[in-house]
């Protein structure tokens, strides 16, 4: 996790609860997860983060860049581009 | 086990380049490249050759770079976007030839991720501020300035982030001194993430949103969003403030647009190359700015490789007219730098990199599209075709080899050489090529000529001390001296005083201005108008060993006296001591004279009782003996090589002034010592096996320092490079004698004598590794083999979305009649991409092949004759076949011998999901001595068979995730045994006895062994980390090597207890396999090795690259860099390395802010490796902190030097 506890500041009149400090973590690091979280919203975090890691290793990149024969910058965008929706469409949501 | 990983090649890949004035002042302009973990300061001389200038292992993998200039200031800074989640602002010194990190500000976490930044860089063109963004969400402005003392001052970050939005592109936009903007291309994902009917994601539309920054509240504000083009990837900054009309270039798929804050658009499209498939797009991959006083312009550069002129017609502010006119056709490059005297360097994606010249600006007129002819009709906008055509505007004048990327890799001594060759399958495509590296640096030969008998000795002789270049070259026969007078040309002269009746033992320039030829019967003195004077030997003695400096003379007679001359203030050679030694003395060399003194010191005396003894020359102590040093056999020659005092400059780091004697001893190794200044004590001995020759030694002058030249079976040079001392072999013929070599046309050579021949040469690339023979092939090569018993090699070639040959030929002939012009001898199909013509003007290695759909498929067998570079058999495969696989194979009891046998895929996608047609293997018969093959049969199989390997005379083929076991027939291979059980898709096989080692594609090695009684094929190993294995090598018995797709290096061993019981167990451990574990086989095999290179692993290989030496695992990268992985012997040097690198990674953190221990932690925690290339930054540290960690080590600086020196020669 990425935030340790200060025990000696925490006081029940902390405004600061679980609840808040793990909203801020999710809004501070995309991707931790949530109670709630489904399959669906897990696979494409971890695919938008595999298509980054791509993008981010140059070698990587030429890697596909030879499996594919496309240039490094092609297969940069293609990656890029598969970011909007890495694992198809969303499941119909359940209502709660 | 531990290991010493030590890179030999840098990568030679580069990802991306700046230019600029980054050593200051306007004239100079150099290139910073990032080629991965290594930034390299380049710069192309007066010769437009580019030359190296530094290069600093950053241990991290760089992403972005960009270079900015404060207003007013004369000198680019560096911006390094890295994986260190911190930004680094880096200066270059020129005084002291380092970087210098001048701000490390951290952000975020390390690593490559998501929505640390670090991916994208953009600068103010003024200088002010930069932007550092991720591929997600955040993005961070710094804020640069001045302090008083006129030092660059960095703020801290300003956030512009904003959530659920992917970043394909940030610039910085010219708005003169108004407050900063920067441009961002931007894609909101949150509706898209939500909508389950797909709506929000076909409506979802990229942004080009600027970013204000207001320097007076200290803000970043979204100033301005507007939409785009769907296919918008690249941000280009436009001038503006009184310039131009400020703004960006948006390069989208097929089109490229101007658009400005209150501003329409203006569109045009990008040409097409008339033979694209129609669903295929123009997408630009780089693209640069040229900007001089009255004008800008554009070029962009398409994924094809076509660059285009990109021009703006504007008045004032409003632009009316968007201009892209087809420019050049050169090899698609990764970035593009024009620089200020005309040339633009090209950092190609594969291959070669190359700087051009401008020979023209795109003036004429050419295939032009423009926003004023725009079209739009029903099926879209109508696009502008062209065709591509030989270079008009630049004209290539330099190349930088570049292995990237090397697919496969085998050391062999193949020429029956001294050392091992490294055959390496480099590039991808029409510009693919066989190379084959030797250890060395490469020469290049100015002249040979052929002398009128067999020369035993060359020198060359200036007439004055002040001269730039030789007057003479003199050499000595068995009977006689010749002189060569040096000039426009070289030619005998008979006047210039040199006795030519006798042969010479030395000549030299002696005082300010006269010569001196030492001859067996006595020293002829040449001074100036032709005044000769000569001293002859008393009786019948004779001289037989010279030393000599520019004041100082000394001769030993047969019989062992020694006499010692010196220059007197008149210019007269004096005779000043006599010594007679105890026997025949077998060398002698005089240390060169100290800058501002009168003599030097020293005299080193070899004699033929293995010993070594310094005598002193000062008046007081003459011929006392100051020191001795025994030796293993009699010394051969002697130098005394001083490696230079300085204070960082071009070479490299500090270091002190140390004084080297060097010997060449009779049993072939050179003996190196250093020489205490003032005593003459001989310390710090350290020796090296060259050849099987007695070295002989020379000095010779490098980059305008004191080297030496080593003459054994093949000659050496010792030279310093950065700091490093390095001892290299030169790749040239045995030599006998060879003298430093000065003229007009060539400034710093070498001339030397070998047979009856006079040679001279230059040394070329200083501080490489390696020099290589490159011979081109025809598609990506994948793999090779060589032929077991012939001196023949074999590989597969393959491409995908390629024509055949023939059509590529016949589309090339029309191309061609269309132009009206003749056919060539390119026409040919069978040498079609060998042939190196480099007049071609339509050659594949310059445009590429045309490009097809993704089902089709070009693929080749050739049958190579490395000797003579010639193909002797190329075997198109017809019908969308590829091949993947190879190898030779011997069936037993079958006539036919060996066997190639080639795996291959017909039909093979990879999107939307993999699938195929058809695999096939194919069973080949060599003919012809093995130059040609014939095809016996070839069986159908239902996957793609990835490896191949012989297994107790039968094959082992690998079909996807099937391990099947072949035997011959007669009409098709006949299945035998197969396995189905491994996970995935099995990439490679290797045996050993009946072992058999399995690596699936993304679940590392399964441990197999075959039951011949029972006829089956069972895994009673694997390992229990999932590794998406690219390369694997057969280490022993128990142990793999393997690498995987993430940069990382492992080793794997089953356990000695599980393995003695397995091979003890009458079952082979079978009920145990019954058993299994962990989803997977009964036992588990243990990592024992792990290491992260930073780079894709292609091919691994045990092997020695010296003779004689230890193996050490050698590995080949997709950024064409080589590494070694090298076994320590002793249990002392694992400590002692493993405190260095300690040390190392606290006084010397890598440059730009990547924890050096978490880099090569990056995916798995390193294990029992030390890095060699950390350890090797150690002399490039200031003089204190290498005292410092010597301190700590209880060694000293020189013991650590030598002990690197050791294991770097150990390895190459």
């Amino acid at each position: 996790m990425f935030f340790i506890f200060n025990l000696n500041g925490w006081q029940a009149s902390d405004r600061f609860n679980i609840n808040s400090q793990l909203e801020h973590l999710q809004a501070k690091y995309v991707g931790t997860g949530h109670a709630d979280m489904n399959r669906f919203e897990w696979a494409v975090n971890i695919q938008r983060d595999s298509y980054a890691s791509y993008v981010g290793h140059y070698p990587m990149l030429a890697y596909f860049a030879i499996a594919e024969n496309e240039s490094i910058g092609r297969e940069r965008y293609n990656f890029m581009q598969k970011m909007l929706l890495p694992c198809g469409l969303p499941p119909e949501r359940e209502d709660e | 086990m531990y290991l010493y990983n030590l890179t030999l090649q840098q990568a030679t890949g580069i990802v991306c380049a700046i230019n600029g004035s980054f050593s200051g002042g306007n004239k100079s302009q150099e290139i910073v490249v990032a080629r991965g973990k290594v930034l390299e300061l380049l710069r192309p001389d007066e010769n437009g050759k580019i030359q190296t200038i530094l290069s600093v292992d950053v241990f991290g993998a760089i992403r972005s770079l960009a270079q900015f200039r404060l207003t007013g200031a004369q000198k680019d800074y560096i911006v390094v976007g890295s994986d260190s989640g911190r930004i680094v602002i880096l200066e270059y010194n020129k005084e002291k030839n380092v970087f210098d990190k001048i701000h490390q500000e951290t952000f975020g976490k390390s690593g490559s991720r998501r929505i640390v930044p670090g991916q994208y860089l953009a600068i103010d063109p003024k200088g002010r501020a930069v932007m550092i963004g991720a591929c997600e969400k955040q993005k961070l402005v710094y804020v640069l300035n001045r302090d008083t003392a006129a030092r660059l001052t960095i703020s801290s970050p300003l956030e512009a982030h904003k959530s659920h939005t992917i970043t394909y592109s940030i610039t910085g936009v010219d708005c003169g001194f108004d407050n900063p903007i920067f441009a961002a291309i931007e894609l909101d994902y949150s509706e898209a993430d939500q909508d389950s009917t797909g709506q929000a994601a076909n409506e979802a539309q990229k942004h080009l949103t600027f970013y204000e920054l207001d320097l007076g509240l200290n803000h970043v504000s979204r100033k301005w969003s507007e939409q785009v083009d769907n296919g918008a990837n690249m941000l280009v900054t436009v001038p503006g403030g009184g310039d131009g009309p400020s703004g960006v270039l948006v390069c989208a798929e097929n089109f490229v647009i101007y658009k400005n804050q209150g501003h329409p658009d203006v569109r045009a499209v990008i040409p097409r190359r008339a033979d694209l498939p129609a669903e295929r797009g123009v997408l630009i991959v780089s693209a640069t700015m040229h900007k001089q006083k009255s004008m800008f312009f554009f070029l962009l550069q398409t994924e094809y490789g076509d660059v285009f002129k990109v021009t703006l017609d504007h008045d004032n502010e409003r632009v009316t007219e968007l201009k892209i006119k087809y420019f050049d056709t050169i090899p698609v490059s990764s970035s593009m730098c024009v620089m200020k005297l005309g040339f633009l360097f090209a950092a190609s994606e594969f291959g070669n990199h190359a700087l051009y010249q401008f020979q023209a600006i795109g003036a004429d007129p050419d295939i032009e599209s423009s926003s004023a002819t725009l079209m739009e009709t029903e099926e879209g906008f109508q696009p502008v075709f062209f065709k591509p055509r030989g270079l008009k505007n630049l004209v290539r004048i330099d190349q930088v080899e570049s292995l990237m990327p090397i697919m496969d890799m085998k050391v062999v001594n193949f020429f029956e050489e001294e050392t091992p060759q490294i055959f390496t399958l480099c590039g991808r495509g029409p510009r693919s090529s066989l190379r084959i590296l030797r250890p060395g640096l490469a020469i290049s030969e100015m002249a040979v000529s052929q002398l009128p008998g067999v020369p035993g000795a060359v020198w060359t002789v200036k007439k004055n001390v002040n001269d730039e270049f030789d007057a003479y070259i003199v050499v000595s026969f068995a009977n006689a001296t010749l002189v060569l007078s040096i000039g426009e040309t070289v030619e005998e002269v008979s006047d210039s005083g040199f006795l030519d009746t006798t042969p010479s033992l030395a000549v030299s320039l002696i005082g300010d201005d006269s010569l001196m030829q030492v001859h067996p019967t006595g020293i002829r003195h040449i001074r100036d108008r032709g005044r000769i004077n000569e001293w002859r030997t008393p009786g019948k003695r004779t001289i037989v060993k010279v030393g000599s400096n520019r004041l100082q003379v000394v001769i030993a007679l047969s019989g062992g006296e020694i006499i010692y001359f010196e220059v007197d203030i008149h210019g007269q050679l004096q005779e000043v001591e006599k010594n007679e030694m105890s026997g025949d003395v077998a060398c002698l060399d005089i240390a060169p004279v100290p800058e501002g003194r009168q003599r030097s010191r020293f005299l080193a005396v070899g004699s033929y009782d293995n010993t070594i003894r310094i005598l002193s020359l000062d008046p007081d102590d003459c011929m006392q003996v100051l020191s001795l040093q025994s030796l293993s056999s009699p010394p051969e020659s002697l130098l005394f090589l001083e490696v230079q005092a300085s204070v960082g400059g071009e070479d490299g780091a500090d270091h002190p002034a140390s004084l080297f004697l060097n010997a060449g001893l009779q049993s072939g190794v050179l003996f190196r010592t250093v020489v205490d200044m003032v005593t003459g004590q001989l310390s710090d001995a350290r020796s090296r096996f060259l050849g099987l020759r007695p070295p002989k030694v020379f000095s010779i002058l490098v980059r305008g320092k004191r080297a030496m030249l080593c003459l054994s079976s093949r000659p050496w040079l010792g030279y310093v490079h950065q700091g490093h001392f390095l001892l290299t072999p030169l790749s040239y013929e045995t030599l006998e004698y060879a003298a430093s070599f000065s003229s007009d046309q060539c400034a710093e050579g070498v001339v030397a004598v070998a047979g009856d021949a006079l040679r001279v040469f230059t040394i070329e690339r200083l501080g490489e590794t390696f020099n290589e023979t490159s011979i081109p092939l025809r598609y990506t090569p994948r793999k090779f083999v060589f032929h077991p018993k012939k001196k023949l090699l074999i590989t597969i070639e393959s491409d995908q979305g390629a024509f055949p040959a023939e059509i590529r030929e016949s589309a090339k002939k029309e191309c061609f009649e269309a132009a009206g012009q003749g056919q060539n001898g390119k026409m040919e199909v069978e040498n079609g991409a060998d042939d190196e013509d480099k007049d071609d003007p339509l050659s594949d290695e310059q445009y590429g092949y045309p490009k097809a759909e993704a089902d089709k498929w070009v693929s080749c067998i050739r049958v190579l004759d490395p000797k003579s570079t010639e193909t002797t058999c190329l075997l198109e495969l017809q019908d969308d076949e590829a091949a993947f696989s190879i190898c030779t194979v011997n069936f037993h009891d079958k006539e036919y011998g060996t066997l190639l046998v080639v795996g291959t895929a017909k039909g093979l996608q990879f999107w939307p999901k993999r699938s195929l047609v058809a695999g096939f293997i194919h069973v080949y018969r060599f003919v012809k001595e093995g130059r040609g093959i014939e095809l016996l049969h070839k069986t159908q199989v239902e996957g793609v068979p990835l490896a191949l390997c012989q297994f107790q005379g039968r094959l082992l083929a690998g079909i996807g995730s099937v391990l099947r076991l072949y035997d011959l027939g007669k009409r098709r291979l006949l299945r035998k045994c197969e396995n189905k059980l491994f996970p995935n898709t099995i990439n490679s096989i290797h045996t050993y006895r009946d072992r058999i080692y399995v690596g699936d594609i993304q679940e590392s090695f399964h441990y197999c062994k075959y039951r011949r009684d029972e006829n089956q094929l069972y895994v009673f190993a694997d390992d229990s980390v999932p590794r998406y294995l690219t390369a694997s090598y057969h280490i022993d018995f128990d142990t793999m090597a393997g690498a995987d797709k993430f940069g990382n290096i492992y080793f794997v061993r089953l356990p000695q207890d599980v393995s003695d019981e397995i091979e003890e167990d009458p079952t082979g451990g079978k009920i145990k396999w019954e058993q299994g574990k962990l989803n997977g086989a009964p036992n588990k095999v243990e990592e024992i090795v792990q290491f992260h290179v930073g780079d894709v692993v292609t091919c691994l290989q045990k092997a020695s690259l010296i003779p004689g030496g230890v193996e050490c695992v050698m590995y080949g990268t997709m950024m064409g860099s080589l590494g070694a992985l090298l076994a320590f012997g002793s249990r002392d040097d694992v400590d002692f390395f493993s405190h260095l690198e300690m040390h190392m990674r606290q006084e010397n953190p890598p440059l730009c802010g990547r924890d050096h221990m978490a880099y090569r932690s990056a995916y798995f925690p390193v294990k029992d490796v030390i890095d060699g290339d950390l350890c090797e930054q150690y002399p490039t540290l200031p003089l204190d902190i290498q005292r410092k960690i010597a301190d700590e080590l209880d060694r000293t600086p020189g013991e650590i030097l030598r002990k690197l020196e050791e294991v770097r020669n150990k390895i190459v």
